[in-house]
């Protein structure tokens, strides 16, 4: 596949991986925000290929993951309801609310879709005029054009049978709350191809001057995180803190200007509670007051559920790389994918059941044999007994930052 | 959240920009896409597709400049010119 | 109003277990969720030390001869799809599960549950379509059944094939007999069936040429046996793709198996629509490949026999049994680097992130 392929190069890959280890002369620890960076690093073991010093820890980037308890448990009642029509993306079908998820309403009769896109919701509820089809609008700033999209053509078309359950996340204000922690550990952010392709990249500035941090925008192929870490090392050892754009071949600077205006049309900015989180400040975003006849929250008017909150695992720390997955007594035990504690556990881009799936076995998440453990320590170890800056390597073309 | 596959543009349909639509390659497989945010694209173009909407038009000059880079990089461990 | 919780410890995690007392699609996917609904409901009530090995056949011995007895249904939905429909999967299934048992299959029966309304020229077609592939598996349908259900209560057609065939005495295969060392060769490219199934599917509408792999494998089978008495197992990986099949094969004997991700041959068509989808090709449903586990010194052999065949053109070896964690599948990715790859809980489900 073109545009694909390339970037899965294992020889670039370890070439990469070497540069990276010349590089480094003090630990660091980065962080990925999107789900789907996650599930790339774990899927081809990136982690594996990295010296010992650069520490990965994963990002409440899973907009599955962070919906909240109340609004699957509203789902699930605006599903189970007999003219209702639930349709969703595929990954949030199997979030545990606070007693069932969406699979477990559909066995008890609720007639819950699989989509692939928003389009296909209307068509059904074009086609289905005697039903009332609701969408999850599940998704990060990526998806928020296309959910947008479908309000405004269904508003347009005067469609009385379509409504949106609205749970959109925003990447910067999540970031700015990790940053925020007084017990924040994470010195640099690779931040989120896809939502930058959208958003473009402005909005990261104000974050890597306010905290210092390196901010490099990457892709979602091994070869892209691999160069946007080896980016983002170079800053952190040259003692820079600026936002640079690896994934140049889709991003640029303002984004996706079209996509941006269907997005301010229909949807405003929101506080937002965040599963395992909190409230977070103008972190979400809502339908507005003229499209209030495609919000299903409104139409609806579910009576809020008073929910429990067990006290049982640690996504939030999780989430916000100050734990890994492993170091949960749950982890494996009780809580797994087929028995998910938590949210991090269900998705496949969730940080632990990234883990679960592809590195339980190994105790540190990193699987090395003595000698390539070794050989990569002899690196970073020749690398601080020398005197001389760190090896300069060839500038990468293209890279901007304004 | 961030799917988003590369694929061809094949065809274009509709003249509106705000709706036009095109069918993308995918290794074969066709898809219908949307091209309302990407009313530049023209046939021939790669897209990035996300839940059926092209979500950028790829750059071909920076994804060739990126690969040069990277090959660079490779080639330099393979001659010995960097350490492995 | 919700205040933003400013002390990470006091951050819980928000969801319980979520307990099933109902059947969800889950339980039919061939993957966890199937397992432990054998284990939990069926196999304490029905246990015997043949059902228990729980291959793909039951193997009994009557008035001296061994015979494989296998049963399966067939609910896919679309009825019609590019490679075949659900009549020829019906005894293509059947005669592959006998086949993996070592058996020469021989007869089938075929039950029909029919919805109310449907058309009998649908029905007609099928029936075309599985007299076509019994012929050409060398088996004969030679008893069946036919209820009619309600509009409503029946999604079309549903059909149950039985099957039996002879077991040759000195053939002994089983999911139990992997041993560390031995081979696993794999027929040919994965996924092929499922994504042609699910590019029909609405909601997931895509054009592509994308064809079931639909197909009997006795004539493989036979051939390979011919020239090695040391295959350990035979599987099919249908539902729940090479990985479920691995796993239980790996949890059967006891053993661990290691694979190479660049052995696994994927044609470009379904990468393109795993990809698009974010599915893993490991994970999808084949119905025209075999997973074969053979003694190291026999692996050659059964390789070139494989390949002389048509439905083994292109089978490969694709890894090692070995001694590692028992039940434990890992792959190691074309970049050098080990991961698991594990039983799904249930359905794959297309992802978006």
């Amino acid at each position: 596949m073109k545009y694909v392929d390339e970037y899965r190069n294992p020889e670039i890959a370890h070439a990469l991986a070497d540069k990276i280890a010349r590089t480094v002369t003090k630990p660091w620890v980065l962080m990925e925000v999107c789900g789907g960076q996650t599930h790339t690093l774990m899927r081809y073991g990136i982690g594996d290929l990295l010296p010992g010093g650069v520490e990965l820890v994963h990002g409440p980037g899973c907009p599955v993951c962070v919906t909240p308890l109340e609004l699957i448990d509203s789902a699930i009642r605006m599903a189970a309801l007999p003219d209702v029509t639930f349709t969703s993306y595929g990954d949030m079908l199997r979030v545990p609310g606070s007693r069932s998820d969406l699979f477990g309403a559909r066995a008890l009769g609720a007639d819950v879709r699989v989509v692939y896109s928003p389009m296909d919701a209307l068509k059904i509820a074009r086609a289905n005029p005697s039903r009332h089809v609701v969408f999850f609008g599940v998704g990060f700033e990526t998806t928020a054009p296309a959910n947008a999209m479908a309000v405004w053509q269904a508003k347009r078309e005067g469609l009385t049978n379509f409504s949106m359950l609205v749970s959109h996340v925003l990447v910067p204000p999540a970031m700015r709350l990790i940053l925020e922690s007084p017990i924040n550990r994470v010195q640099a952010f690779i931040g989120p191809g896809h939502v930058c392709t959208i958003m473009g990249f402005s909005e990261y500035h104000a974050l890597a001057e306010e905290f210092h941090v390196p901010i490099v925008v990457g892709g979602f192929e091994p070869l892209d995180l691999l160069e946007a870490i080896s980016m983002l090392v170079a800053q952190l050892e040259e003692g820079r803190a600026e936002v640079e754009n690896q994934y140049s071949r889709s991003v640029d600077y303002h984004g996706n200007t079209a996509a941006q205006k269907v997005m301010r049309e229909v949807f405003t900015v929101s506080d937002r509670k965040w599963r395992g989180i909190g409230e977070i400040a103008q972190s979400g975003l809502v339908l507005r007051e003229e499209y209030a006849a495609y919000d299903a929250e409104r139409i609806f008017h579910l009576d809020p559920l008073a929910v429990e909150e067990p006290r049982e695992c640690i996504s939030a720390l999780v989430l916000q790389g100050q734990k890994k997955p492993i170091d949960c007594p749950a982890f494996g035990k009780r809580c797994t994918p087929l028995t998910p504690l938590g949210a991090p556990m269900v998705s496949a881009e969730g940080a632990c059941a990234a883990w679960y799936q592809y590195k339980r076995h190994s105790v540190e998440g990193a699987q090395r044999t003595d000698h390539e453990r070794s050989r990569l320590a002899h690196l970073v170890l020749d690398k601080a007994d020398s005197n001389a800056s760190p090896l300069a390597g060839p500038v990468r073309p293209g890279a901007t930052h304004a | 959240m961030c799917l988003a596959v590369p694929g061809r543009v094949l065809t274009i349909e509709g003249d509106d920009p705000a709706f036009r639509s095109a069918s993308v390659d995918f290794c074969g497989i066709r898809k219908t896409v949307s091209l309302s945010f990407t009313p530049e694209v023209q046939i021939g173009d790669y897209v990035l597709v996300h839940v059926g909407f092209a979500i950028s038009r790829i750059d071909e000059d920076e994804a060739q400049r990126t690969f040069e880079y990277l090959k660079h990089i490779g080639a330099l461990v393979e001659e010995g010119l960097a350490a492995p | 109003m919700p205040e933003t919780i400013a002390d990470p410890a006091q951050f819980v995690c928000p969801a319980p277990v979520a307990t099933r007392d109902r059947i969800v699609l889950g339980h039919g996917s061939g993957g966890q969720l199937s397992a432990n609904l054998l284990r939990d409901v069926f196999l304490p009530l029905f246990s015997n030390p043949v059902l228990d090995r729980l291959d793909d056949q039951a193997v009994v011995e009557i008035g001296g001869s061994r015979l494989a007895f296998t049963t399966d249904s067939f609910v896919v939905k679309p009825l019609f799809f590019p490679g075949g429909d659900i009549g020829s999967l019906a005894v293509h299934g059947t005669v592959n599960d006998l086949a993996m048992g070592g058996a020469t299959p021989l007869y089938l029966s075929a039950g029909f549950i029919v919805e109310e309304g449907f058309p009998i020229e649908d029905l007609r077609r099928i029936a075309v379509s599985m007299s076509e592939a019994a012929r050409a598996a060398g088996v004969e349908i030679v008893t069946g059944d036919t209820k009619v259900v309600e509009r409503g209560k029946g999604d079309s057609v549903f059909i149950n094939t039985t099957g039996i065939g002879v077991v040759p005495l000195d053939v002994r295969l089983s999911a139990d007999r992997a041993q560390p060392g031995d081979v696993v060769i794999l027929s040919g490219s994965i996924g092929d069936h499922g994504m042609a199934i699910l590019a029909s599917r609405e909601g997931l509408e895509f054009e592509t040429s994308i064809v079931s792999d639909s197909a009997a494998l006795n004539g493989l089978v036979g051939d390979m046996l011919a020239v090695s008495r040391n295959i350990r197992v035979l599987r099919d990986p249908t539902r729940g793709g090479v990985s479920s099949t691995l796993n239980e094969i790996a949890q059967q004997s006891g053993v661990s198996i290691e694979i190479e991700e660049r052995k696994i041959l994927v044609r470009d068509e379904v990468r393109g629509a795993c990809e698009l989808l974010g599915l893993d090709p490991l994970y999808v449903a084949n119905e025209g490949k075999l997973v074969a586990i053979v003694a190291p010194e026999d692996a050659a052999a059964v390789l070139e026999a494989m390949r002389a065949h048509p439905r083994g053109e292109e089978a490969a070896i694709i890894g090692v049994v070995s001694d590692g964690s028992p039940g434990m599948v890992t792959m190691r990715t074309a970049f050098g680097s080990s991961r698991i790859v594990d039983m799904l809980p249930g359905d794959q489900l297309p992802r978006i992130c």
